[in-house]
């Protein structure tokens, strides 16, 4: 395994977690969406991330493109291994993204309740698939020689990649919770704060079931030769329980901007807990080990890498002043209007 | 059907309706910016009223044109694995790059110029209709540069892979980045595509503006919105065929059975004749009923009638694209490029006698012309895609190697039924949105305190 394949390794874990820091806040806030009452309410949690949402999305394009990249066999067994889910991925993105957009378009109740709807279910449905891939990615996949996923759809739907799907709802639904309470304010900053608080408890315990059911699985894979390697994963299975109390203090004292960094840590440190856990694999192959894709045999040519490597350390800082100024620009409160 | 058929037809709908919308969007982000632009340097708030109107436009297409992107990225993986696990070391770079390099400048600044209007200064909004517009411009490279290199791959060799089951498999590796990149036709393509996207944006413009004085709507603003775009129209439908041209020559020396069934041309020879009209007739491997001028396309090639042009019959069967469709689609293409240069010609005439917007025939002839532009954007590239064929990658890997071996046909069916369900809806709804706008025109001119109308 060579340090450059080792780094893409980390950077298409990098723009994974910025992904689910980022549109995981969005989504979470379409989880919400159906929750507030008030049509005035609605409109606000829409506005909170119109100018955003688009960019956020624009890192799993990203992620997707530096995967297909950097590890090709990857990218390949595992987006037609998962193809129906895929496919069920890009319906929820696509009504998602239209509503966003649509839904102020006419002026019409039934117009902007169906886009309401779109916008919740397309929130929702990736939320919970995203966990779902991940958790089937940590159990390791049935393949063939040449690393095609054998086992058919219904196989995918397993108790601990189900499992991961609620984790991942109940992360990003907490996350967007958050969110709103830094981003809005008076009586509805008040009801997500509330909803922040009961989703923690969610989560918390479904994380620990689903670390418990890992463990037991044995799925955090071995390194050769590296002893230590099955420390690093519970570390960050510990800084993530540790973000994640932070966060639920930040909240307790309605310090909302608080709460969402901390937040965004622990989607991080959970993230990071499942790549570690992995690697040195992408992909364990559960019917013959050898099959297995991992960093050393399934990346680019040296030159690939290296290439990709330049583009990353030109574009990602420039992407990064991107985010951030984008946020400073619209970094005002979101006011409920009065219906 | 099989697999391979139907993970085709998936491709070419899914990709065929996306493209109706960043071409709309490149095109319109330049108007945008050029209204932008005149107000900053002059404050006549017409140009402000023409940018706001256009910029509501242009966000009703561009957010189909995003939820639809999604799709593409994820159909080389979902679709066409072992297409991905061949292309890999070089296809997946240009995408990873049009997200970095493209993507966020555009999606980053849209924000502002949708949202931020009373968060920023007037000279931070002219800039990010610039870097909106630069931004959808940018991405068009790097996928053309992507797709350029299935046409004529270059800064590559094909290396035999030892699996770790023991499998041995074919793969393209990288060995020049900047030539896999520059390939021999990158450039043209992108020239070409960028124009006939202009195209598409003052076209459509010219058209729709021209159907609103018919219709007694908005005519000023009307009138105005038809001025502006007359002549850029001119300049990039011309623009568009020189470079059309150009990237026509390079076809005939990189991708010979491209160019031939472009042309229809069976027989090896000088004096290539060029068809106007007629039927290819494959069975047979001739013409049916075709009207010729004889020696045009040996002379468009080599610049004389003694050229000599490679036809149909040096190519195996198997080797050949499917002349029929191809044929139909350069030449539907090459027509609609030809109406396009008359209508904006007429135009600019009309215009410097001041006349512009003074005649029904013309208000017509423009306003049936707004749908052309998208018919030739994706009749061109159909010509390009079939013409590759039978390869995905020319002459390295065959389409039919290309698709996913885990996925079968009841699964592609069933997404392709999910796709063709949304994407009408989709479409039925951006027709009446638009209608909608249409209807409701500009927003009244925002009077100064003090003023009164």
């Amino acid at each position: 395994m060579t340090a450059l394949q080792v780094t893409w390794f980390l950077l298409i874990g990098i723009l994974i977690i910025g992904y689910a820091i980022l549109d995981g806040f969005d989504l979470g806030v379409g989880f919400w969406h159906l929750f507030a009452k008030k049509k005035s309410e609605r409109s606000a949690f829409i506005h909170s991330i119109e100018p955003f949402w688009d960019g956020n999305e624009v890192w799993l394009l990203t992620g997707g493109g530096a995967l297909f990249a950097a590890f090709p066999p990857v990218y390949a067994s595992v987006f037609s291994g998962f193809y129906l889910a895929m496919m069920l991925v890009l319906l929820g993105l696509i009504f998602r993204a239209v509503a966003i957009e649509y839904r102020d378009k006419v002026d019409s109740p039934a117009w902007t309740r169906a886009w309401d709807i779109a916008f919740a279910v397309g929130s929702v449905l990736p939320s919970i698939l995203y966990g779902v891939a991940i958790g089937n990615v940590v159990r390791g996949l049935e393949l063939n020689a040449l690393g095609d996923y054998t086992a058919g759809f219904f196989a995918l739907l397993n108790p601990f990649s189900l499992l991961c799907g609620l984790v991942g709802l109940s992360m990003f639904a907490l996350h967007g919770a958050f969110y709103l309470s830094m981003k809005l304010d008076g009586e509805i900053a008040a009801e997500a704060r509330g909803w922040a608080t009961k989703t923690w408890y969610v989560f918390l315990v479904l994380f620990m079931v689903a670390v418990t059911m890992g463990l037991r699985g044995g799925y955090i894979r071995a390194w050769d030769g590296v002893d230590f390697k099955r420390f690093i994963p519970m570390a960050t299975i510990l800084l993530a329980l540790v973000s994640n109390s932070i966060a639920f203090m930040f909240n307790k004292k309605e310090k909302g901007k608080g709460a969402f960094i901390a937040s965004s840590c622990t989607i991080a440190f959970v993230m990071l807990s499942v790549a570690t856990a992995v690697f040195p694999y992408m992909v364990f192959c559960t019917n013959d080990e050898a099959w297995s894709l991992t960093v050393s045999n399934s990346s680019s040519s040296p030159l690939t890498l290296f290439s990709m490597l330049i583009i990353a350390l030109i574009g990602m800082p420039i992407v990064l002043g991107y985010t951030w100024f984008i946020h400073h620009i619209f970094r005002a409160k979101v006011k409920v209007h009065k219906d | 059907m099989d697999a391979v058929l139907l993970a085709r037809i998936q491709f070419g709908l899914t990709i065929g309706f996306h493209y109706i919308f960043p071409p709309m969007t490149i095109g319109l982000g330049w108007m945008i910016f050029h209204y932008n632009n005149r107000y900053q340097e002059n404050g006549n708030e017409l140009y402000h009223q023409l940018a706001k109107f256009w910029t509501r436009i242009f966000a009703i297409t561009f957010i189909i044109g995003v939820a639809t992107g999604i799709t593409m990225e994820f159909q080389f993986g979902t679709n066409w694995a072992n297409y991905s696990r061949f292309v890999g070391d070089i296809f997946g770079a240009p995408l990873a790059a049009e997200g970095v390099f493209a993507f966020f400048l555009e999606s980053s600044f849209l924000g502002i110029l949708l949202y931020g209007r009373k968060h920023v200064s007037q000279r931070m909004y002219w800039f990010s209709s610039l870097m909106v517009a630069c931004g959808a411009t940018l991405s068009a490279f790097w996928i053309v540069v992507a797709n350029s290199w299935q046409q004529t791959p270059a800064g590559y060799e094909i290396i035999e892979k030892t699996l770790a089951s023991g499998e041995i498999v074919r793969q393209a590796q990288l060995t020049n980045f900047w030539e896999a990149v520059f390939n021999p036709s990158t450039l043209l393509r992108y020239s070409h595509v960028i124009m006939s996207a202009l195209c598409v944006g003052t076209f459509f413009v010219l058209g729709t503006s021209a159907w609103q004085i018919l219709k007694g709507r908005h005519v000023e603003f009307a009138r105005a919105s038809m001025r502006s775009a007359v002549v850029p129209a001119f300049a990039v439908i011309m623009l568009t065929m020189v470079v059309g041209h150009h990237h026509g020559h390079q076809v005939s020396q990189t991708q010979p059975a491209k160019l031939a069934a472009f042309e229809g041309l069976w027989e090896t020879g000088p004096n290539a004749p060029l068809m106007l009209l007629g039927f290819p007739n494959e069975k047979e491997e001739k013409n049916d009923f075709a009207i010729q001028i004889p020696g045009m396309v040996s002379l468009f090639v080599g610049g004389s009638f003694d050229t000599e042009v490679q036809g149909l019959k040096d190519f195996a069967p198997e080797d050949r694209p499917p002349v029929a469709v191809s044929f139909w689609s350069f030449h539907l293409m090459f027509y609609l490029g030809m109406w396009f240069a008359l209508v904006s010609f007429v135009g600019v005439i009309l215009w410097l006698k001041k006349k512009l917007t003074s005649y029904k025939w013309y208000l017509w002839a423009a306003t049936l012309t707004v749908p052309l532009p998208f018919v030739a954007n994706e009749v061109g590239w159909i010509a390009a895609e079939v013409g590759r064929q039978p390869w995905v990658v020319y002459n390295e890997l065959r389409t039919s190697h290309a698709v996913s071996a885990s996925v079968s046909a009841g699964e592609i069916l069933a997404s392709m039924i999910m796709f063709g369900l949304i994407y009408t809806l989709l479409f039925c709804l951006w027709i009446f949105l638009l209608k909608k706008q249409f209807h409701k025109g500009p927003d009244p001119i925002e009077m100064t305190e003090g003023e009164v109308a």
